[in-house]
């Protein structure tokens, strides 16, 4: 396997992310976005689309850029360091996975249209308050030569703007997974009104007819075709988490040299250097299981699921350390609004929660080491 | 980088040399405390096999495969260094020597020694021949290292050594101590130190072995009563041996962060709980050993990971305290969760993980404690002040 070095390539992509990000779209651009009571910028979507980003999982041939999932994370852990708000995991990492695991011509098309930037999308899958892919309930009934969705899905994320949903359901013999247009008759989507100021709906299927067209790949087996989406985007959410509290870090480690009690700058306090100390060994361990991940998903993608969990549950419990205590080192300027931390701690909890969190994740990677009755 | 057709020429010649000369017995891994090659001149090997594989790969340098031949080594390149510990492990074969010559004084003689003493010192430890250990801590300089008070005074034909060491690792059963020693009672604190070594045999030195809540004794207390010491034997310049006892120190810190994290009695996580009577059925427990196996893959792969940065020619710096801190902490956590698996029935001293989990609390202790390594983190990577 590669190195769990960045090569020369992966840094000179960074360094280009960060670079467009910081004028693009520096937290300013997310507080921006919530003042108006919007959730997305199709200005910045365009422009991440014209680098290639939004095509980063697309193959050459559908007009992608192609570079892996080591690249694509990189693009996410850029993006979580000034909480870039975009639909790029739900898109151009989830959507872009599944549909290259079929190779039919919808699937080309879909996925040339993820590379130019035309379609957005949202991946449907839980029903209940916590991830669950295997509890989904929502039926696709069979009606001669089509289906019909009938069911609720809870908390899809980019689902307010999408232009198109993936959705997940259950079907005779298993569970089938569904390409529609989210405008699509008898798909109610309800805006929900969410902490970290993104886009999240509720959407109601009622009879809503789908074709074997709008079927991707094969009926009653969806999770062929949908787990390595997945584990796709939990890789590229940890590594946004991971930039996330790279960016909630250095934040709280410059308050710590500027402001001054007690007549001297407060990070002389040894409870506060131990603790700041802690944080960034804490965020290297993480960042290993990181590069980790996205190696796996490139150069050995049947057996990732272990460094993906791994990779999720360390970024989750890193990013919250990091914004808990960037909060409380702040003090009183932590807590208000005008300040970033807030929404970095705001943006993490969503991001811990999405796709499963810690006690999902640390399980998986149990019962991968131990077997699951154990 | 070497051209890869040379490396795969090494690797079957060195697959042969395994082959033919790494004995049977040797081929059992290095299981145990009691598996270990210490070397010295009080060595009992403990068969003529372990006694035959130190000799053959000491022949051809392979104890210290990167050492320059000339001092005893094999001169092997990092690429072709890996390839050996790969072929190694691929028959399962015993580490031929371990000791704190190979692992400290080695790099800071090759770091800092003058060739007359690489000449002299390093190819007895390549031979096993000769058994070293470390004189850092004293009585009231622990985590204050730079504060020791132990002294070497100029008498012109040689140093007089006066003073106390503590913690000083077999220090009963080595050959030489390489020690920290103050030269210059009037300079700051680390601009007076000098890194001196001395042959244990020298009249008015004498060890005392210190009995640890482990029931083991690894440590002593070395004591220098008028000690003469010929004037070579300083390594470096004098005055500045705090350089070499600071780069020695990261040496030290890699090598406990590596083995804390696979240690643990050397049994996994996994097996503590198959073998243990309830499993994982207490959900506190489960909580606190998926907590552990979560953060010890992640250790493992930053373990991997600065390999990796190392052989690619950067360095790993003051990020060893990052991996000494993390993987001590986690060591000690995952002892206290296979106690926990085992109930009373690892409350007993033989055929249990007791004693590893009383030694595990060493762990963060040696070496610089939890403590200090914030503190080496705080300000050096961090650039916090004061």
């Amino acid at each position: 396997m590669t190195t769990l070095v960045r090569t020369e390539e992966e840094t000179l992509l960074a360094d280009a992310a960060r670079g467009f990000l910081d004028e693009a779209a520096p937290i300013t651009h997310l507080r921006g976005l919530r003042d108006e009571g919007r959730t997305h910028d199709p200005a910045l979507w365009k422009a991440m689309a014209d680098m290639g980003w939004t095509g980063v999982l697309v193959p050459e041939a559908a007009g992608g850029s192609d570079m892996g999932h080591a690249a694509a994370n990189i693009l996410a852990e850029e993006m979580g360091r000034t909480l870039v708000t975009s639909p790029f995991i739900s898109t151009a990492v989830i959507a872009a996975t599944a549909l290259r695991q079929v190779s039919d011509d919808r699937a080309n098309a879909a996925l040339r249209q993820i590379a130019d930037g035309s379609v957005t999308y949202a991946l449907a899958v839980d029903e209940g308050a916590k991830f669950a892919p295997d509890a989904v309930e929502l039926q696709a009934s069979q009606e001669g030569n089509g289906f019909k969705l009938s069911g609720s899905k809870r908390f899809v994320v980019d689902a307010g703007q999408a232009d198109r949903l993936l959705v997940l359901a259950r079907s005779q013999d298993g569970l089938t997974l569904f390409d529609i247009p989210s405008d699509r008759a008898g798909i109610t989507r309800t805006a929900r009104s969410v902490i970290d100021s993104r886009d999240a709906a509720d959407i109601e299927f009622d009879a809503v007819e789908a074709t074997g067209d709008d079927v991707v790949g094969n009926i009653d087996d969806g999770l062929t075709v949908l787990k390595p989406a997945l584990e796709a985007g939990q890789a590229a959410l940890a590594a946004e988490l991971t930039g996330l509290a790279a960016g909630a870090f250095g934040r709280t480690v410059e308050y710590l040299k500027e402001r001054k009690q007690f007549g001297v700058q407060i990070g002389m306090f040894q409870a506060l250097q131990h603790r700041a100390a802690h944080m960034w060994c804490e965020s290297e361990v993480t960042a290993s299981a990181v590069l980790h991940a996205g190696r796996k998903l490139d150069e050995d993608p049947q057996n990732a699921t272990l460094a993906v969990s791994l990779a999720k549950a360390r970024a989750t419990d890193t990013a919250q350390l990091t914004v808990r205590e960037g909060v409380q080192m702040h003090g009183g300027i932590g807590m208000t609004d005008a300040f970033d931390m807030g929404f970095y701690m705001k943006r993490a909890r969503v991001a811990a929660e999405w796709l499963g969190d810690y006690g999902h994740h640390a399980a998986v990677v149990a019962n991968l080491r131990w077997g699951a009755e154990a | 980088m070497q051209d890869i057709s040379d490396l795969d020429s090494f690797r079957t010649e060195i697959r042969y040399w395994l082959e033919e000369n790494c004995p049977e017995q040797m081929r059992d891994g290095d299981t145990s405390e009691d598996s270990i090659c210490w070397g010295g001149k009080n060595w009992n090997f403990t068969s003529s096999a372990q006694k035959t594989w130190l000799e053959r790969c000491a022949s051809v340098g392979l104890t210290v495969p990167t050492w320059p031949k000339a001092y005893g080594g094999a001169g092997l390149s990092r690429d072709q260094e890996k390839i050996f510990h790969e072929e190694m492990a691929r028959i399962n074969a015993r580490t031929p020597l371990q000791s704190f010559g190979i692992w400290m004084l080695g790099p800071a003689l090759l770091q800092f020694g003058s060739h007359e003493q690489k000449l002299e010192y390093l190819p007895p430890i390549a031979r096993g021949e000769i058994r070293w250990c470390q004189g850092y801590s004293e009585p009231g300089a622990g985590s204050d290292l730079a504060g020791v008070q132990s002294k070497a005074e100029d008498q012109g034909e040689h140093w007089l050594v006066n003073g106390q060491k503590i913690w000083t690792s077999y220090a009963d059963k080595a050959d030489w101590i390489f020690a920290l020693l103050r030269t210059d009672r009037d300079a700051p604190k680390h601009k007076g130190i000098s890194f001196i070594l001395i042959d244990m045999s020298t009249p008015g030195v004498s060890t005392r072995p210190i009995r640890l809540i482990s029931g083991a004794s690894p440590f002593c207390e070395t004591f220098f009563d008028n000690v003469e010491v010929p004037k070579t034997q300083v390594v470096g310049t004098i005055n500045r041996g705090w350089d070499v006892a600071k780069y020695l120190l990261t040496h030290e810190r890699e090598m406990i962060s590596a083995g804390g994290a696979l240690m643990g009695g050397g049994r996994s996580l996994g097996e503590v709980i198959a073998s243990s009577e309830t499993g994982l059925s207490d959900p506190v427990l489960r909580a606190d050993a998926m907590r552990a196996e979560v953060d010890g893959l992640a250790v493992n792969l930053t373990i991997e990971r600065y390999k990796d940065q190392v052989e690619g020619g950067g360095s790993v710096g003051d990020a060893s305290a990052m991996l000494k801190y993390m993987g001590t902490e986690l060591n000690k956590r995952r002892l206290e969760v296979m106690m926990s698996a085992g109930g009373s029935d690892a409350l007993n001293w033989v055929d249990t993980d007791a004693p590893s989990w009383l030694r595990s609390k060493a762990n963060s202790i040696e070496g610089g404690t939890s403590e200090v390594m914030l503190s080496i983190i705080s300000k050096r990577v961090l650039g916090l002040p004061g």
